[in-house]
């Protein structure tokens, strides 16, 4: 009966097609739980091309009128409420995109002995991309922590398929203590939100008249919650430990697709259902997200590790994003509809670009894991000679995530900065004045993920093999290679093509802050693109591209003119060292030491220096998160005694327990009397 | 007539709380649980004379198949089998007992008292006695170290809620009745078995045996 209801749509069936089709994989994939090759040659190719089935609808339903649907699912009087808008859309093209990449990588990743078996890991997999789709689909509270737990719970699975080693057994309780953590934080969000009447659909949250606190409540709620799956900065401490625990299409897909849920939640919580913005809430996000990105990058440059510098990396991308979705908050507030875009679609631009090379560079480090075996930087090194297709593709996920022209990254940073900088003229002389400040921090945290990405990449596939065994390394097979091809694809079209993409999140911005920046851009000359005003600030990547190639062109033509065939090869002068070993170059730890150095009283450093006289000397050193020692420990310890006083009562003996039985009912006796 | 009537089966319900409080042999407790059971039927069928209320006959029968007849027979079953027919070892000594009685029947009363002032009943007066003997008897569940004397005062505290029912409200509706009644004898299937697994186990029924079985955190 609810089935027939409600305006039925043909993307909104479609996803919820991909949906079904996406669990029955999972179930096959158990019911042929030990053949590797049918769950890697069948079963993900087949969920690949869900993905793309997904990624179309989708893209289809941005532009296409909201559908609401009602599922005869769930408890007795709460049916499933689904819901497809432009917001939700887009991020479930998002789940798309990622999805189709990761699922082909898996298609060539996964090998035998790894934990869990095949099949299990299939359905796993396929869970958590369905309950990603459910969270954007949701339209009541209900449906929501329901997709909401289940995306948890699967990836916790994922994340600990490797379950033999107690290292990652660890890393996924505290990503599971974190996330039950936020999701208490959401329900109590969505319990104060719906005050005391009506039902939990969205519908009924957005019609509640709540008071000023009461939406302040249950904002801080959410900000808290949802940072907490996002990675927001007292809440980060999961992501560095879990991502190197994930197998890598893991971590991609948790690091490119999961953390968009937060954003995505946090927009719909923000933006949708709560009937107002006020102006403080923003600063309270773009501070947190700024302090974010800065303690990211920070960690990032002093990594050792390849995966947790991406983790790190990670943690700065969520910031910068949540620092977008702060200044459109601060817009909105004080009612400048244009800015609230600009700064908007910014943060939404920003969450497709990371997705697209935060994936391509854990895969990538999935591809160089599987060669070498080996995660440490230090071990690794000059792999661009045996990996050329691995390299040449992470390369340009590098120099995106840098924020390079004419990449992706480049595009959304920049539209953060022009939201920031033309932010004077908010009525508030304090904010005129701390946002300039922000925009620093922005540029500063910009920059230094430019170094982060030298390290990353100059250590792992330039220089010389830092051990015997890198020259054995095997480039990646032909499923990954698609699959890291589409990532850097995206990367290069994203950033050529802005202003498609911006029409196209046009449409996610209107309902939110009544505004399209494609009628200020629609002026612009097709190869610039001004999103305020072209005589301020205006990008052509498209020229931008053509200068580069150009100049490379003219130079290379130069270069062979005068040169080609004149050159005469000889001994380097070797400064006076005739041995040069591969131990003689830069390593990642020296590499990260000037950061240490500047930003010391961030860290936590501690060094062990050799003994003179040893004939083996050692030098340790090791940077540690201060919070973890400020804060997760207290809170640790704390818990623990809390629950050995509450332990003394348990005595064992029934007489005791009769006692307190007693004396309870004697008390509540004399109360009620 | 009626009215002291049932204030006479009221005392002796009280008298016999006291009783079992005080006693140290099982086979004695089971008597008096037997004969608490007899004046808790005499009392249903008086107040079912007096008011009318035709439920509270069929209450009364079953009161006497189950609590005086049937349970007592299962427990003396019991003791014999399990060779337990010893002195009742306390854990507080049996004037404290009675002391802490007297209080709970002071608190009972006073507790009873506007309830009593509002209930319409004809039993009204008996509910403070009803209550003091659901506390004395938990008060014996408490103070007694082996497992048969606890089992015999969680059926003397249901003894003392059905008289509450009976004194409040003319009993409970049959249905809740029967319920409880079925409830009772469960679980005196279940406390049956448990008993012999529990001494197969500790060579004992004495309780203090199953105090390393809480979670050792010392």
């Amino acid at each position: 009966m609810y089935l027939f209801d409600a305006a039925i749509t043909p993307p909104l069936d479609l996803i919820l097609g991909v949906v079904l089709f996406w669990l029955l994989i999972g179930m096959a994939g158990v019911a042929r739980s030990r053949s590797l090759r049918f769950v890697s040659r069948v079963l993900f190719p087949m969920g690949a091309a869900g993905s793309l089935v997904l990624a179309a609808a989708a893209l289809y339903a941005i532009g296409a009128p909201t559908a609401v649907r009602v599922l005869p699912l769930g408890l007795p009087d709460l049916p499933f409420h689904l819901r497809l808008d432009a917001l939700s859309a887009f991020f479930i093209v998002l789940v798309g995109v990622v999805s189709l990449g990761v699922s082909l990588f898996s298609a060539g990743y996964f090998r035998r002995g790894e934990g869990a078996t095949p099949g299990l890991l299939c359905l796993q997999y396929h869970v958590f991309l369905s309950s990603m789709v459910m969270v954007m689909l949701a339209d009541d509270a209900y449906l929501f922590m329901v997709a909401w737990e289940t995306m948890a719970l699967s990836s916790y699975f994922l994340v600990t398929t490797s379950h033999r080693i107690a290292e990652i057994r660890r890393a996924g309780f505290l990503y599971l203590l974190i996330a039950h953590i936020g999701a208490i934080a959401l329900l109590l969000c969505f319990g104060v939100m719906h005050g005391a009447g009506g039902d939990y659909s969205f519908d009924a949250l957005r019609a509640s008249e709540l008071p000023v606190f009461w939406a302040s409540t249950a904002f801080l709620l959410a900000l808290f919650g949802f940072g907490a799956k996002a990675g927001l900065l007292p809440l980060h401490a999961w992501l560095p430990e879990a991502h190197p625990a994930a197998p890598s299409p893991v971590s991609a897909l948790m690091s490119g697709v999961m953390l968009k849920t937060a954003v995505y939640g946090f927009l719909r919580v923000t933006f949708d259902l709560l009937p107002t913005q006020i102006w403080w809430w923003g600063v309270a996000t773009l501070i947190m997200g700024l302090l974010t990105a800065l303690f990211g990058v920070m960690f990032a440059a002093v990594q050792s590790d390849m995966k947790r510098l991406l983790a790190y990396s990670s943690i700065e991308n969520i910031g910068v994003i949540f620092a977008g979705a702060g200044l459109a908050i601060i817009f909105h507030a004080y009612n400048n509809p244009h800015l609230a875009a600009l700064a908007l679609v910014a943060t939404l631009y920003h969450c497709l670009n990371h997705a697209f090379f935060k994936s391509l560079l854990f895969l990538g480090t999935g591809s160089v894991l599987h060669a070498t075996h080996e995660r440490s930087l230090g071990k690794l090194g000059g792999l661009i000679r045996n990996m050329p297709w691995v390299a040449g593709l992470s390369l340009v996920g590098a120099l995106a995530i840098a924020g390079l022209p004419p990449l992706n990254g480049f595009v959304s940073e920049w539209l953060l900065l022009q939201a920031f900088l033309f932010s004077p003229g908010l009525p508030n002389p304090y904010l005129n004045m701390l946002v300039p400040l922000g925009s620093a921090a922005l540029v500063l945290a910009a920059a230094l993920s430019g170094y982060v990405m030298v390290k990353f990449y100059g250590v792992i596939f330039l220089g010389q093999y830092r051990e015997e065994k890198m020259r054995t390394a095997r480039d990646a097979g032909a499923w990954e290679r698609v699959a890291l091809a589409w990532f850097a694809a995206g990367c290069i079209g994203l950033g050529l093509f802005p202003m498609a993409i911006i029409l196209l999140l046009d449409h996610v911005t209107l309902p939110l802050v009544n505004f399209t920046l494609s009628a200020a851009i629609s002026g612009n000359h097709w190869l610039l693109f001004a999103p305020v005003a072209a005589e301020r600030a205006s990008y052509g990547p498209l020229l931008f591209l053509l200068g580069i190639t150009g100049t490379l062109l003219v130079t290379f033509l130069t270069v062979r003119a005068f040169y080609h065939g004149r050159i005469k090869r000889g001994a380097v002068w070797d400064c006076g060292f005739p041995e040069q070993t591969s131990r003689m170059q830069d390593t990642a730890e020296g590499f990260g030491q000037p950061i240490t150095q500047i930003f010391e009283p961030f860290f936590k450093v501690r060094r062990r220096m050799p003994d003179p006289f040893s004939s083996h000397p050692v030098y340790e050193k090791s940077n540690e998160d201060k919070l973890w020692f400020w804060l997760y420990l207290p809170i640790a310890r704390a818990n623990e005694r809390i629950s050995s006083w509450i332990g003394i009562l348990q005595h064992g003996r029934i007489h005791l327990y009769l006692l307190y039985s007693f004396v309870t009912l004697l008390a509540l006796l004399l109360f009620v009397h | 007539m009626s009215a002291q009537l049932i204030n006479l089966m009221a005392s002796l319900m009280l008298l016999i709380a006291f009783a079992m409080l005080a006693q140290r042999r099982i086979r004695s407790l089971i008597y008096l649980f037997a004969w608490q059971g007899a004046v808790l039927a005499v009392n249903s069928v008086i107040v079912a004379w007096y008011t009318g209320h035709g439920e509270l006959y069929l209450s009364a029968f079953f009161t006497v198949l189950l609590k005086v007849i049937a349970l007592p027979l299962v427990l003396h079953y019991l003791i014999r089998k399990l060779d337990i027919q010893w002195d009742v070892e306390t854990l507080i000594n049996i004037p404290t007992t009675m002391l802490a009685g007297i209080v709970l029947v002071v608190f009972a009363f006073n507790l009873a008292l506007p309830i009593s002032q509002l209930a319409g009943t004809i039993t009204r007066g008996t509910l403070g006695i009803a209550i003091a003997v659901v506390l004395l008897a938990f008060l014996m569940m408490i103070t007694r170290r082996k497992a048969v004397p606890q089992v015999i005062g969680f059926l003397a505290m249901e003894n003392g809620l059905f008289f509450a029912a009976t004194s409040a409200t003319y009993g409970m509706p049959m249905v809740v009745e029967l319920g409880i009644l079925l409830d009772v004898m469960v679980g005196i299937l279940i406390l049956g078995i448990f008993f012999f697994q529990v001494r197969e186990a500790f060579d004992s029924l004495d309780l203090k045996h199953m105090e390393k079985l809480k979670e050792s955190g010392e």
